[in-house]
């Protein structure tokens, strides 16, 4: 059989969605931020909401998070996205606005922005990458970092008595009144990466609805980061983030 | 004749702002300012023209607020004293990197640090050399009169916008806390959002309609030959907003053979001054910068030939020295006298230092 036999439309398993750009992504094998965007992306499609939605990328690897949704981007200093979110969406109540952030971002530098615009109920959304490093400048510990774990700034393991303990910040952020859904999540095997997508269109869809902010929190490898290859990394998250990060609803009102 | 009211400074920039149809105020308490946001409040805006007022968390988080509101082509202002400004420095950096506009109000006080609550200008380094990183200029206005707290909140976002650059008031205590009569003009809508569509829509963040790709608001550009280029690209608006936007006035300087320079509160004590040293018998004039940058460095080189000596009058150690300097070039003596820490001199304290300078 002749490949063009092959490909008809007949034939079509997959499809990239049009708001993904063709551009290559700039990220390491075996990273979740592509699988991700990929999801942000077709749910943008889905909901027809190309037109009115907003991104706000943050510094680290997804600072280029604009280089591949096709939609307006604004890219914050780095913690700031939530102000930037904030002011968005209160001037453009009809547009879906939602910050792209990983865990230096959103759980060290920016932790006032996020537990404010959080505790305002802002009605945005908040995608959260947590893949317990800085994966951009080099693999230093994160706020999310283990104990125990090995980075370029903690090489012999982070120790609580010296680095502090591990921030369990989107549980902190389920205990404000402004938010109306909280969720963790995971993309490491396609049962996953479906029921992150779900999630993720409920954040979309609950950001017109005036219930206040949709938090979804995606625990992700970083291979790079982490020293390791991609499927050894996906075990490791499974078998050391997952008891430490519960997967799963924490609110949903 | 249009209708006079009084008010302090602080309060005509919030009247100015809901007049002169601004999008979005986001700020964070600071004295002596506070009554900016306070103002705001109680008049409630947001139920009449739609214009959205938050208080912030922080500084930081205003000035974030603002970059954000600026990317969506709205007129959106923060304002701020001393201290707040400088946690704001990180945010005027992107803004001005990311070339949007702003209006920015600074109450200044005096510093270094926490400082003191008093009238200061301390900040004019600050304001006019970049507070923050990078090379970068802001349009700085120094408002001498609460009627121009309430005329350069428009004046602001009308440069802010032309050149699409952050815009601050630099005023200090003084201006932001004495109440005088003030002129209120005619007022206007906020854009709609076809206008705002129809303006910015090459690159604000408004939805991305089908017949374009999506915009992006950035500083960042990993390759240093595009930072550069960026970077060449902002030095050329600057060099025009120096070339079309300096502004000024002067008192007395037909026949000054002295002339006193200074900005804001001191322009007016300078007046004063200038008045007494006339009566006994010096030829002394008065030219008070009102944008701080660009600095009106032409109406300043346009005096240098008929003048024996400058001197700067300032609420600071001599900041704005440098600039007259830079200026004079060796051709005319640049003299100094100022107060610090809150302190504020009277007119025949200047006079004395006046008299001084020209005989030591």
């Amino acid at each position: 059989m002749d490949i063009k036999d092959i490909i008809k439309p007949e034939n079509k398993v997959y499809g990239k969605t049009p708001v993904l750009k063709d551009a290559v992504l700039h990220y390491c094998p075996g990273c979740s931020h592509g699988v991700v965007h990929k999801l942000i992306a077709e749910v943008i499609e889905e909901m027809g909401i190309q037109d009115k939605t907003i991104g706000v990328s943050p510094v680290g690897c997804s600072v280029f998070a604009y280089n591949y949704l096709d939609i307006d981007w604004q890219q914050a200093a780095h913690g700031r996205a939530p102000a930037l979110a904030t002011a968005t969406k209160r001037l453009m109540p009809d547009k879906y606005v939602f910050t792209y952030q990983g865990d230096g971002d959103l759980a060290s530098i920016g932790t006032a922005e996020i537990m404010h615009a959080c505790n305002r109920g802002e009605n945005i959304v908040v995608i959260f990458i947590n893949n317990a490093i800085y994966g951009m400048t080099g693999g230093q510990m994160a706020p999310t970092t283990l104990l125990g774990q090995v980075t370029a700034t903690t090489p012999y393991g982070r120790r609580a008595d010296l680095n502090g303990y591990p921030l369990k910040i989107t549980e902190l952020i389920a205990q404000l009144e402004g938010t109306c859904y909280v969720t963790r999540q995971s993309v490491q095997n396609p049962a996953a990466v479906r029921k992150a997508k779900k999630a993720i269109r409920k954040a979309f869809e609950n950001s017109m609805m005036n219930k206040g902010t949709s938090f979804v929190e995606v625990v992700s490898t970083c291979n790079s980061g982490w020293k390791t290859t991609p499927v050894k990394a996906n075990k490791w998250m499974e078998e050391n983030m997952f008891p430490f990060y519960p997967l799963g609803d924490m609110k949903d009102r | 004749m249009a209708e006079k009211v009084l008010m302090k400074g602080n309060e005509a920039i919030a009247y100015a702002a809901i007049n002169c149809g601004c999008d979005g105020y986001f700020g964070y308490p600071i004295t002596p300012q506070s009554e900016v946001m306070e103002t705001l409040m109680k008049e409630k805006p947001w139920e009449t023209t739609g214009m959205v007022v938050l208080q912030a968390e922080s500084e930081t988080s205003s000035i974030n607020m603002v970059y954000g509101g600026a990317c969506c082509g709205k007129k959106v202002m923060t304002s701020s004293s001393s201290p707040g400004i400088s946690l704001m420095c990180e945010g005027l950096s992107y803004l001005a990197g990311a070339e949007l506009p702003c209006l920015v109000v600074n109450v200044m006080r005096g510093g270094p640090g926490l400082g003191t609550i008093q009238p200061s200008q301390g900040d004019y380094f600050q304001a006019t050399k970049a507070g923050g990183h990078g090379d970068y200029h802001m349009i700085v206005l120094a408002p001498a009169s609460a009627q121009d707290m309430y005329d350069f909140v428009d004046l602001g976002f009308e440069l802010a916008f032309k050149y699409r650059i952050p815009a601050m008031i630099l005023g200090d205590g003084v201006i932001g806390q004495m109440m005088e009569k003030v002129e209120i003009r005619p007022a206007k809508a906020r854009r709609t959002e076809e206008e705002i569509r129809a303006l910015c829509d090459s690159w604000a963040t408004i939805g991305k309609p089908a017949h374009r790709g999506g915009n992006t608001i950035t500083s960042l550009a990993l390759e240093a030959d595009v930072q550069e280029r960026h970077n060449i690209k902002l030095q050329k608006k600057y060099a025009e907003i120096e070339a079309n936007e300096a502004r000024y006035s002067t008192y007395k300087t037909e026949d000054a053979e002295h002339l006193l320079v200074a900005f804001g509160c001191m322009s007016r004590i300078g007046e004063a001054v200038v008045d007494h040293a006339r009566e006994q018998g010096y030829k002394v004039g008065l030219l008070r910068p009102i944008t701080l940058f660009p600095y009106p460095k032409a109406a300043v080189e346009a005096l240098i030939p008929q003048l024996k000596s400058i001197m700067s009058v300032e609420l600071n150690a001599g900041q704005m020295v440098e600039d007259l300097k830079v200026i004079s070039n060796g051709r005319v003596p640049v003299n100094f006298y100022g107060r610090q820490g809150g302190m504020i001199p009277d007119p025949e304290e200047v006079f004395e230092a006046f008299v001084k300078s020209i005989n030591k």
